[in-house]
This record gives structure tokens, C-alpha cells and sequence, in this order.
């Protein structure tokens, strides 16, 4: 929460403020500011422990009615107590250790993970006043974050001693490594629009409307668009979401790098997949969709923090949307997307990016030619990348079984 | 003591840990990583004399500090392609049974 | 603030020695990352942010990515070689010569005239530096960038050896 707010919004938009001011605003100077940072990191970990537990019944309730059957509907008003239930079976599960495994690292890899994703968490602006940590630099903290957390996979996948498991940790290694470069990529042409690295300056670049009608956020230019599309891709396989969750499928290596892993750490690792995604959403929303900012002027009555976790919800859902319809890639499918067409198609949007804020003063009628040039640039090479990419059809061979 | 001689004993220290680890192992990753720690212990001096330093020019400190992580990723990759192709040859990487080009 | 520089320091010492003097290598390599670690908390205390995010994000994030899977790919099979007579030799003179080392830097340290006025950080924001980047240092950084492309083309044709073309599935 930034402490220097000058608060000139509606009631709704300073209620959190208040209610912060309220608990902690009778405490001398020093302590004030440090109480002030504990009631930020309770509230940011009860709000998306609270929505991690959520979305996984959500999760599990999609799934189901895509596949035309119920989902969890047992415990509680339409199985609303369902991720309760879960967290106790959790939690009352034997904790089991291998006997050659290293304890230590095999404890501290779960822990380890669930730091480095809670600790993205704290840049995110989720309202207008409501960023915990103001840093100039702000987008490269997040993402270094999250390249450290590759590092927890890994010593999950040495520390059980089990061959299997190390196998899947280097291929799920293989994977983030080869998506964290279209990631970064695809966000690079935002920073070049907005000139800052800081998560409200960039909020703050995509305010007002032109016309009065269609919001400045970057998704709504070619190169936007096209950088938003890269980064959700490149987010699911970051997450190791479906259609990219190789490492984690039951079908392949039995839980990869999580096989020894039982009981509350096996919990902690979904925790830590889950609030990687909302982090990553988080960060979408931020950078592509405006932020907290309210998509047409006369709706701006609506508080800033419901914007952004409608924005935020809609990009979960159509995570888990994806993951009911599309079927899982292999290891070499999916590593040669990341190399030979979201890299290169990341840096040509980064030159359409360039020529786009390049020509930002031309004239009304030459402005119909930046739009059009613009799009060629974005969709040509989606277009020859692609078609590279299937290679065709092979011969038809009839195996018998 | 002032801080600019603590930040230097600091790296000082961290530059003889790095050089003993180089010299006294005899796995060629271990000597990698104990140049690893003697750049990293250069770069602490750098910011080291950014902070406490004459301020002339504020961004030089930082950008020497950028080009050097560059450099050292670079050199690490190259680094570990070697042993990797060494592995290759004489099935392991002790650098004491690396002796094919001795006369 | 002297405390945290020096909890800092000793925190991070103590991690190198302890990766550098380990038998398991990859817990050396781990150890290791945290002294990474806390060398980028000493950026943070100098208040250089970018560097210190910078740090995490090469060192940790792909350093360490990359001497993990060198690690793996060159095992023989899970033996520390137990130290001989010769290694312990070596690590002595290493030590020694690591330590005359010290002594002459602790030495040049403690004896130049390193007086300094108290002051606040140099407040460099990231548009300064990338200003900066572009700018004046604009030859720096094409030769960097031509200097990685180069350093990892050959890394990857060093580690890929002499493989005759196998030609791949289709998907």
C-alpha cells in the first residue's frame, strides 16, 4: 500500500486505505510502517489463499460441466466446502520421506517455490492505491522472481532420489528455460511504449480514452495484441498449465518431479503452481489490459480493485478454459514452439513495436497506413512461421497392434 | 572503520575464498564456479565504489556491473561447454587425469 | 546500517566457504546460488536495485540453470573422490596462497587513505541508465551482444559434439 496516497476518490476507492489507517494509524512512526507492511502481506495472502482455493473448485467444476458431468457437488452448497475438505485431507496425510532422499533439500524445495511465487506477489498494483511495494524497476523484480523458482523444481526432482523424477525435473527445467525467453521477449515492447519498468507508471500509461469510447491499453494496438497473445502462451507453459503440463501429467513418469512428494507438500506445490498463474495473470493485466483501470469512462464509479479482479478472473478462466479443450503437447512439440516461432515471432514484434512509436505523429489519413502496415507486420510472419511449423502431413502407416 | 573499507574487505574475502576453492579442487566445475565467485567479488567493488565513491557520473557504477554479468554468463556457458566436451573424451572431469597434451 | 552490511558479508562469506570447501557437488552448486543470493542483498543494501535484480535474474535464474544440467550431464555415478594424500597437499598450498592473497588486500585496504563523506545513495533511475546504455555506452553494448551471440553458438556446437544429422520426427 503506498504510504504517501493523497486520497481524492470516491469512498469505495479509499476503503482499504481506511480500514489499514483504522487498524494500525495509533502507532508511533517506525512501528506504524512496519505494521503497515504486515497487514499488506496478511492481506495479500489471505485474499489469493482465499482465491487459489476457489479456483481450484472452479477448476474442477468447469472441467466437469465441459465434460458434461457435475464436477464436486458433495460437500457443501454445490461442493463449496470442497477445497476445505481437500486442505484437511492434506494436512492429515503421512509425510513420506524416501530413505535415500536428501532430506534436507527435499523439504526445502517446496518451501523454497512457494517463497519465490508469494514473493511476485508484491509489485502488482491492485488498485489505485493499492500497490505493496513501489520499485522503479519493478517488472524485472517480478521476473526474477520467477527465474529463481526454477531452481526449487529442480532440487525437488534431485532430492528424491528416484531417476524418474530427476528425469521429469530436466524436462520441465528444459521447458521453463525455453518459454522464459518468449516471456520476456513479449513484454519488452510494452516497456519501449511506456518508457518505465515500474508497474503504476505502466498503469498509469494506458489511462484515458481516445474518442471517449476505446481505452488506451496496449492490447488494443497490433503489437499489443500480438505481445498479449506471446505472454499468455508463454505463461501457461511458464506454469506448467495445460496443453504444456508435461512435467506434472499423471500419464507421464507417474507426478514427475513431485513423485516423492505426499501430504502438505505435494499441497504446497499446487499452491505454488497456483499462485504462480495469478502472479503471471496479474502481471497480464498490468501490462497489457491497463490494470485497475475501468475500460470505458462512465464505469469508473466501480472501485479500481474490482476492475482488476475481474480483469484478473477472466484471464484465470480462460486458463482453465484451455486446459479442458486442448490436448497436452510433448516435449519436442513444445520446446520447438518456444524456439522457431515465439522467439522469432516475439522479435519481430518487437521492431513492429518500434516502427509503431515511431510514426505516432503522422497525420489522420496516414494513420490508416500505420494501422495496416502494423498489421502485415504482426500477421505475415505469424502466418510463414506457422507454416513451417506443421511440416505437413507424413505418409499414412497402419501399425497393428 | 567506514563502510567503503567494510564493503572492501568484503569483497577481498570473497575474492581469496573464490581463488582457494579455484586452486585446491580438483573438479572442473568447482574451479568454475570459484572464478565465478572472484567476478562476483570484482562486481562487489564496483558497487562498492558506485555508493561511497566520488559522484561524477551516477549510472557508470551500475552499467560497469550490467556489462560484467553479461560477460561472465557468457563465459560460464563457454565454460561448461568445455567440460561437457571433456566429459566426452576421457569419461569424467578431475582435472589431474587431464594430461592427453602432456609432453 | 553497518550491521546489516556486516551480517550481509559474513552471511555470504560463509556460504562460499562452505560451497567451495563441500565433498557434494551439488550441494556446493546450491550453496553457491545462495551466495549469488546474497551478494545481490549487498546490491540492494548499496541501493543499486537493477543490479541487484539483474543478479538474481542471470546468476540464480540461469547461471545456476546451466551448471546444474553440466553437472548432471557429466556425472559417472554417485562417488565423491575421497581426498588422497596429493589433494590435501594442494588444498594446503592452496590455502596458503589464497590467504597471502588476502593478507595483501586486507593490507592495501586498511592502509590507503579511503575517507569518505557520508552521503545518500546516487539516486540512478532505470531511464537514466538506459539512456546511458543507449547513449554513450551504445558501442559497449553492440560489441556485448555480439560477444554472447558468438560465446553461445560455439558453447552450443562445443556441447553438441559431432553428432552425423539424425533427422527428427515430424510432429
Amino acid at each position: 500500500m503506498n504510504p504517501t496516497a493523497t486520497v481524492t476518490d470516491s469512498f469505495l476507492e479509499r476503503a482499504p486505505l481506511l480500514v489499514r489507517d483504522a487498524v494500525t494509524g495509533f502507532l508511533p512512526e517506525p512501528a506504524r510502517w512496519l505494521a503497515n507492511s504486515l497487514v499488506t502481506i496478511i492481506a495479500v495472502l489471505a485474499i489469493f489463499g482465499l482465491l487459489f482455493a476457489f479456483l481450484t473448485l472452479a477448476e474442477r467444476k468447469i472441467l466437469g460441466h465441459v465434460q458434461n458431468r457435475p464436477g464436486p457437488n458433495r460437500t457443501g452448497w454445490f461442493g463449496l466446502l470442497q477445497p476445505f475438505a481437500d486442505g484437511i485431507k492434506m494436512l492429515t496425510k503421512e509425510d513420506i520421506v524416501p530413505r535415500a532422499a536428501d532430506r534436507l533439500l527435499h523439504f526445502l524445495a517446496p518451501v523454497t517455490l512457494l517463497a519465490l511465487s508469494i514473493l511476485t506477489f508484491a509489485v502488482i498494483p491492485y488498485g489505485r492505491h493499492l500497490v505493496p511495494v513501489e520499485l522503479d524497476s519493478a517488472v524485472l523484480y517480478f521476473f526474477a522472481a520467477g527465474a529463481a523458482t526454477e531452481l526449487a523444481i529442480f532440487m525437488a526432482g534431485w532430492a528424491s532420489h528416484n531417476k524418474y523424477a530427476l528425469l521429469a525435473a530436466m524436462r520441465a527445467l528444459a521447458q521453463l528455460i525455453s518459454y522464459e525467453l518468449p516471456l520476456l521477449l513479449s513484454f519488452v515492447p510494452v516497456i519501449l511504449a511506456t518508457g518505465t519498468l515500474s508497474t503504476t507508471g505502466i498503469v498509469a500509461a494506458q489511462a484515458g480514452w481516445k474518442w471517449h469510447v476505446v481505452p488506451h491499453w496496449i492490447v488494443f494496438t497490433p503489437w499489443g495484441a500480438a505481445g498479449f497473445v506471446i505472454f499468455m502462451v508463454s505463461a501457461l507453459a511458464e506454469s506448467n498449465r495445460s496443453p504444456f503440463d508435461l512435467p506434472e501429467a499423471e500419464s507421464e513418469l507417474i507426478a514427475g518431479h513431485l513423485t516423492e512428494y505426499s501430504g502438505f507438500k505435494y499441497a504446497l506445490f499446487f499452491m505454488a503452481e497456483y499462485f504462480g498463474m495469478c502472479a503471471l495473470s496479474g502481471m497480464a493485466v498490468t501490462l497489457f489490459l491497463g490494470g485497475w483501470q475501468a475500460p470505458l469512462p462512465v464505469l469508473e464509479f466501480i472501485p479500481s480493485y474490482v476492475w482488476f479482479a475481474a480483469k484478473l478472473l477472466t484471464l484465470l478462466l480462460g486458463f482453465i478454459w484451455i486446459r479442458a479443450t486442448l490436448p497436452r503437447l510433448r516435449i519436442d512439440q513444445l520446446t520447438r514452439l518456444a524456439w522457431k516461432f515465439l522467439v522469432p515471432l516475439a522479435l519481430v514484434n518487437l521492431g513492429t513495436a518500434a516502427f509503431w512509436s515511431l510514426t505516432s505523429d503522422w497525420s489522420v489519413t496516414l494513420q490508416l497506413l500505420r494501422w495496416a502496415v502494423a498489421l502485415v507486420l504482426v500477421a505475415g510472419p505469424f502466418v510463414l512461421l506457422g507454416r513451417g511449423l506443421t511440416a505437413g502431413l507424413g505418409p499414412r502407416t497402419y501399425r497393428y497392434a | 572503520m567506514n563502510p567503503l573499507e567494510l564493503c572492501l574487505l568484503f569483497s577481498g574475502l570473497l575474492f581469496a575464498v573464490g581463488l582457494a576453492g579455484a586452486l585446491a579442487r580438483s573438479n572442473a566445475i568447482l574451479v568454475l564456479l570459484g572464478i565465478e565467485l572472484m567476478l562476483n567479488s570484482a562486481n562487489l567493488n564496483f558497487i562498492a565504489f558506485w555508493r561511497y565513491g566520488p559522484a561524477n557520473a551516477p549510472a557508470t557504477g551500475v552499467i560497469f556491473v550490467i556489462f560484467s554479468i553479461a560477460v561472465t554468463a557468457a563465459e560460464t556457458a563457454v565454460g561448461l561447454a568445455l567440460v561437457i566436451a571433456i566429459h566426452r573424451h576421457q569419461r569424467g572431469i578431475r582435472l589431474q587425469e587431464s594430461t592427453r597434451l602432456k609432453g | 546500517m553497518n550491521a546489516i552490511l556486516i551480517l550481509t558479508a559474513l552471511g555470504t562469506i560463509g556460504t562460499a566457504i562452505a560451497a567451495m570447501a563441500g565433498r557434494n557437488l551439488l550441494h556446493s552448486v546450491l550453496l553457491l546460488a545462495l551466495t549469488w543470493t546474497g551478494v545481490a542483498v549487498f546490491y540492494l543494501w548499496a541501493g543499486a536495485e537493477f543490479a541487484a535484480f539483474a543478479q538474481v535474474l542471470v546468476y540464480v535464474g540461469a547461471i545456476s540453470m546451466v551448471v546444474l544440467f553440466a553437472v548432471l550431464l557429466t556425472r559417472r555415478s554417485r562417488d565423491d573422490a575421497g581426498s588422497s594424500p596429493a589433494a590435501q597437499g594442494r588444498a594446503l598450498s592452496a590455502i596458503i596462497a589464497a590467504a597471502a592473497v588476502a593478507g595483501v588486500l586486507l593490507g592495501a585496504i586498511l592502509c590507503s587513505p579511503l575517507a569518505t563523506l557520508p552521503r545518500p545513495a546516487p539516486a540512478v533511475s532505470v531511464r537514466q541508465l538506459g539512456e546511458e546504455l543507449m547513449g554513450s555506452y551504445a558501442p559497449a553494448l553492440l560489441v556485448v551482444g555480439v560477444l554472447l551471440t558468438v560465446a553461445l553458438i560455439g558453447a552450443v556446437v562445443l556441447a553438441a559434439g559431432d553428432r552425423t544429422g539424425q533427422p527428427e520426427d515430424n510432429p
